[in-house]
């Protein structure tokens, strides 16, 4: 039996997602038996690959190049997962929406930055005006709620689609969990 | 007073009446006085003054003539020449025309057109005709005489027998049998009921109560005290939105002058029964229109629906027996005691007796206020009455019954007007708002124009219609910009099915159909819009803002 | 034969009831679980939430069960495809009203909203969030009101005005507009009729009314005080 193709991947959040994945400590060379990790934040791929059976999506779509990246994987992937709140309800990230992209830049870079005052430059990724869940833009197959999700609901999710089932959540895990 | 007092205060003020020899009537409802209908009474009466003809001619304001898109109007009587678009200026010419025996040609409305002819009416059959803010007037034309006739010669259970039979159905929209209404309040054994006459008309296009008001206040106050000596009530409440003014002046007058008479308050016209009415001021919220709101708005509470049951008939005002019935219905009742409820029953279908008045708006030749017997087809109504679609253009579609109906496209224009008929089509009667479109009305922003308004109308109580009309209006409005997906349309019937039937009161229940309506018969205008199109032209690039 | 004991079904179980039972309190006696908001035992229903609507034999609507009386020979259904799609869209839409984010909420692991969500198995909302900008008025010394968490179940303004007896919330505004108030719109903290007594912070589902000084996921509510004063009241 091949090993399923599996990616994760980190937009507009905490990284919290990802280190409850490693939370599964032992449990990761259990699943390195079923799973081959193609592309993540934790290997050094440069390209998202062409045919990936499973991508877990951490965080929210915040910027042009999350959405643009989210588009490609979405049209790489297979089983799309929405990881954790912020991918499924944009959560934290999304507190900035009811003021607006300008507010928030300013509230973080000027009114509250004692030295070196200024938005930041044209080189890192421009901030859209609201955050959106990731199922905003593509079709979601998965939602796994939790801030974060707990390991062995990570494990279950990729126990249950490494086999081929389709993971049923109730009762597993919430929004806040 | 008496019947026979009554009686002959008729036949007097008949006589009255009958010394002059011409009258002028002067329309000074709403629509004509703020077409400047009062400075045209003031003129001819002035004319009439100075040329010393007011033994010959007298000038009597009176309620709506019905064709409002040709006001201020007036008509002289007795010959019946009716003048549109009269202006001050054209006093001498009327008054010369009397002495004449000719109409004035140039004012003259034919009253031979299909809009006069085609009509049948009942509520109306005073409005144009007798003085809203004289007693006299209304006694001199039969009024109060149903009252008193109940009063001295039938017994309660009678009154409603009669009201049975007629078939009246509720005239606010939903169609309730008003007969069985009323016997459901009478068979109560509360020691202290109420019956409250809904006047909070607030349906986008909609004027058919401010006009019966307006034109025959008293006909409204007659049908309430026969309904209230039929339930065994001794308290009535008329509540009448705020933004009615004249209405509420004229309503004002009505009861103390009905008072004054002894024809409401204690021990009417000798009898023991006793009915007070007073007068209670909507500030302008759709959802009082719903029972239970309005009930909550006239204990001096916010106006929030409240599930039913209990019926306002079991657990009403303060918790007591109550009859709510809409100001049209109320209307009826006088007539129909007058001429008997298998006479009424004559008139109109199968399930829908009588007549019903609409207001006739939107793209139509003669706007205005019409009565038509039940069971007339639309198309007879927009195209015969209404005189069809001005400018050349095509008709596009009808919407009934306001924010809560629903839109009718011109392959069912043969459907006759009735409750069950109206409702099959995804639309209702309503109240009696009839909005006519032409080719030019783009259905999705019509749609999102009614959903802006169910949204900023929708009290906030439950969740379905206080959260999902906001969602409802922000998804047409991306669909109107042009900056919706494929998806919007399933979210939009899976919303509208929501809550319809999980909203707790009508407003939401029925705030989807102007939705619902519209993807049914014009899906095509949808499916452009999120292309980017508007087949109607109206929306311009990137949609109306 | 008692006339004011009756006998019904609910989901297909034979349940008996004192006539002025309603079918929500009859349910959950008989441990039936149906979901809901606005309701509290205790204090008047409003059928406002519409989460517990059921299906009743014979009646064309589905019906508050909160409000509704229980009936002889009544057959009820507390779960259907159609009532659970219904349940989970209403969640959705209050999800989507205000600003909920539960990681960060003080009432995080106790709110009543979120636990339901996990009940009825809501993963996500599909409906487009509003993002609405809503104060938190954090005037009132012991107590916090933040506007984004509120799901306007009108819990606080029901038991202060049934059970307090002080009347200090109510609502105001209309439609998405409407919003909870301190007497005529004036801070919680200068209100003059407000007595301090915290039972609209411990009725309230979510995390909108809060005490001061908890931090996320620490403020857990204690309600079992409302079941007695009511009864203290009524029985004594």
């Amino acid at each position: 039996m091949s090993r399923l193709r599996l990616a994760t991947v980190w937009l507009d959040g905490c990284s919290g997602c990802h280190m409850s994945f490693l939370d599964m400590d032992e449990r990761l060379i259990e699943l390195a038996r079923k799973v081959e990790l193609v592309w993540s934040p934790f290997v050094d791929a440069k390209e998202f690959p062409e045919q990936t059976d499973v991508t877990l999506v951490e965080g929210a779509v915040g910027t042009a190049e999350d959405e643009e990246k989210i588009r490609r994987i979405r049209a790489r992937t297979r089983v799309l997962v929405a990881l954790g709140d912020c991918a499924v309800t944009a959560n934290v990230p999304a507190m900035r929406n009811p003021f607006g992209r300008q507010a928030a830049l300013s509230r973080a870079y000027e009114e509250n930055a004692t030295r070196s005052q200024g938005s930041p430059s044209s080189e890192i990724p421009v901030l859209q005006n609201r955050v959106r869940p990731v199922h905003e833009i593509v079709p979601v197959d998965v939602f796994v709620p939790g801030c974060p999700p707990s390991a062995h609901t990570i494990y279950y999710v990729l126990e249950e689609l490494a086999a081929g089932r389709m993971p049923d959540l109730s009762g597993r895990t919430r929004f806040g969990a | 007073m008496t019947l026979d007092e009554l009686q002959r205060a008729a036949a007097e003020e008949r006589a009255n009446q009958r010394k002059v020899a011409c009258h002028l009537h002067v329309c000074t409802a709403a629509s004509c006085l703020s077409a400047g209908g009062g400075q045209v009474k003031q003129a001819l009466e002035q004319e009439l003054a100075e040329r010393g003809m007011r033994s010959f001619c007298q000038v009597k304001g009176v309620g709506c003539m019905g064709l409002c898109s040709a006001g201020p109007l007036v008509a002289a009587q007795p010959e019946g020449f009716l003048y549109g678009h009269v202006t001050p200026e054209d006093a001498p010419d009327i008054t010369r025309s009397l002495v004449e025996g000719r109409p004035v040609r140039r004012l003259a409305v034919s009253t031979d057109l299909p809009f006069f002819r085609r009509q049948l009416k009942i509520v109306l059959e005073n409005a144009g005709r007798v003085d809203p803010e004289r007693l006299e007037d209304y006694i001199a034309a039969g009024g109060y005489a149903s009252l008193l006739r109940a009063l001295s010669e039938m017994t309660p259970q009678e009154v409603i027998r009669e009201v049975t039979v007629s078939g009246l159905r509720g005239r606010g929209g939903a169609g309730y049998p008003t007969g069985l209404k009323w016997s459901t309040v009478a068979k109560s054994p509360d020691a202290d009921k109420y019956v409250v006459c809904n006047a909070d008309e607030g349906d986008p296009g909609a004027f058919m109560d401010r006009a019966v008001l307006e034109s025959d206040p008293h006909r409204v106050l007659e049908g309430m005290a026969i309904a209230a000596y039929a339930t065994g009530a001794r308290h009535g409440y008329i509540y009448v939105r705020a933004e009615y003014p004249l209405a509420v002046a004229r309503l004002r007058t009505a009861i103390r002058q009905a008072e004054r008479a002894g024809l409401l308050g204690n021990r009417i016209a000798g009898t023991p029964f006793s009915f007070h009415v007073e007068v209670r001021l909507g500030a302008g919220a759709f959802v009082c229109g719903e029972e239970t709101a309005l009930m909550a708005s006239i204990e001096g509470r916010r106006g929030t629906p409240r599930p039913r049951p209990p019926y306002p008939a079991e657990a009403g005002l303060w918790g007591h027996s109550t009859l709510i019935n809409n100001v049209e219905t109320f209307a009826n009742v006088p007539v129909i005691l007058r001429e008997g409820g298998e006479w009424f029953a004559q008139i109109g279908t199968q399930t829908s007796k009588g007549t019903k008045v609409f207001a006739l708006a939107g793209r139509v030749l003669n706007t205005g206020l019409i009565e038509v017997p039940m069971g007339i087809s639309l198309r007879e109504i927009i195209f015969e009455i209404g005189g069809g679609v001005p400018e050349g253009r095509r008709f596009k579609a009808v919407q009934t019954g306001g924010p809560s109906g629903g839109c009718i496209p011109e392959q069912y224009l043969d459907t006759p007007v009735d409750y069950e008929s109206l409702a099959a089509l995804g639309s209702m009667m309503g109240s009696g708002g009839l909005i006519v479109m032409d080719e030019s009305t783009c259905m999705v922003d019509l749609a999102r124009f009614f959903l802006e308004f169910s949204k900023g109308e929708s009290c906030g109580k439950c969740v379905p219609c206080r959260v999902g009309t906001a969602h409802l209006y922000d998804l047409l409005d991306r669909i109107v910009r042009g900056e919706a997906n494929g998806g919007t349309l399933a979210v939009l019937e899976e919303l509208s099915d929501l809550l319809r039937h999980t909203s707790l009161c009508g407003l939401g229940q029925s705030a989807p159909n102007p939705v619902l309506s519209t993807l049914k018969y014009f899906r095509q205008e949808y499916e452009a819009h999120l292309e980017g199109r508007c087949l109607a032209g109206a929306c311009g690039k990137g949609g109306r803002a | 034969m008692n006339a004011g004991i009756k006998t019904l079904k609910i989901d297909g179980r034979d349940v008996s009831a004192r006539a002025d039972q309603t079918i929500l309190e009859v349910a959950r006696e008989n441990g039936i679980f149906v979901p809901s908001l606005c309701y509290l035992e205790g204090l008047s229903p409003v059928g406002a939430c519409r989460l517990c609507l059921v299906e009743v034999k014979g009646a064309s609507r589905l019906l508050p069960s909160c409000v509704t009386r229980v009936e002889e020979g009544m057959e009820v259904t507390t779960r259907s495809e159609r009532l659970e799609r219904y349940r989970r869209m209403i969640l959705e839409l209050l999800f989507s009203e205000r600003n909920h984010i539960c990681s960060v909420c003080v009432s995080n692991g106790h709110c009543e909203l979120q636990s339901l969500a996990e009940k009825l198995l809501l993963t996500h909302v599909h409906f487009p969030y509003r993002y609405p900008r809503l104060p938190v008025d954090a005037s009132h010394p012991r107590f916090v009101a933040d506007h984004n968490r509120c799901i306007l179940c009108t819990r606080c303004v029901r038991v202060c005005d049934e059970i307090e007896g002080a009347h200090t919330w109510d609502v105001m505004g209309r439609g998405i507009e409407a919003r909870v108030i301190t007497d005529l719109n004036q801070p919680w903290g200068d209100s003059e009729s407000c007595t301090s007594c915290g039972k609209c912070v411990h009725v309230c589902p979510t995390g909108a009314l809060s005490e001061k000084g908890r931090s996320v996921a620490e403020m857990a509510k204690r309600r079992q005080f409302l079941p007695y004063l009511t009864m203290m009241r009524t029985q004594r």
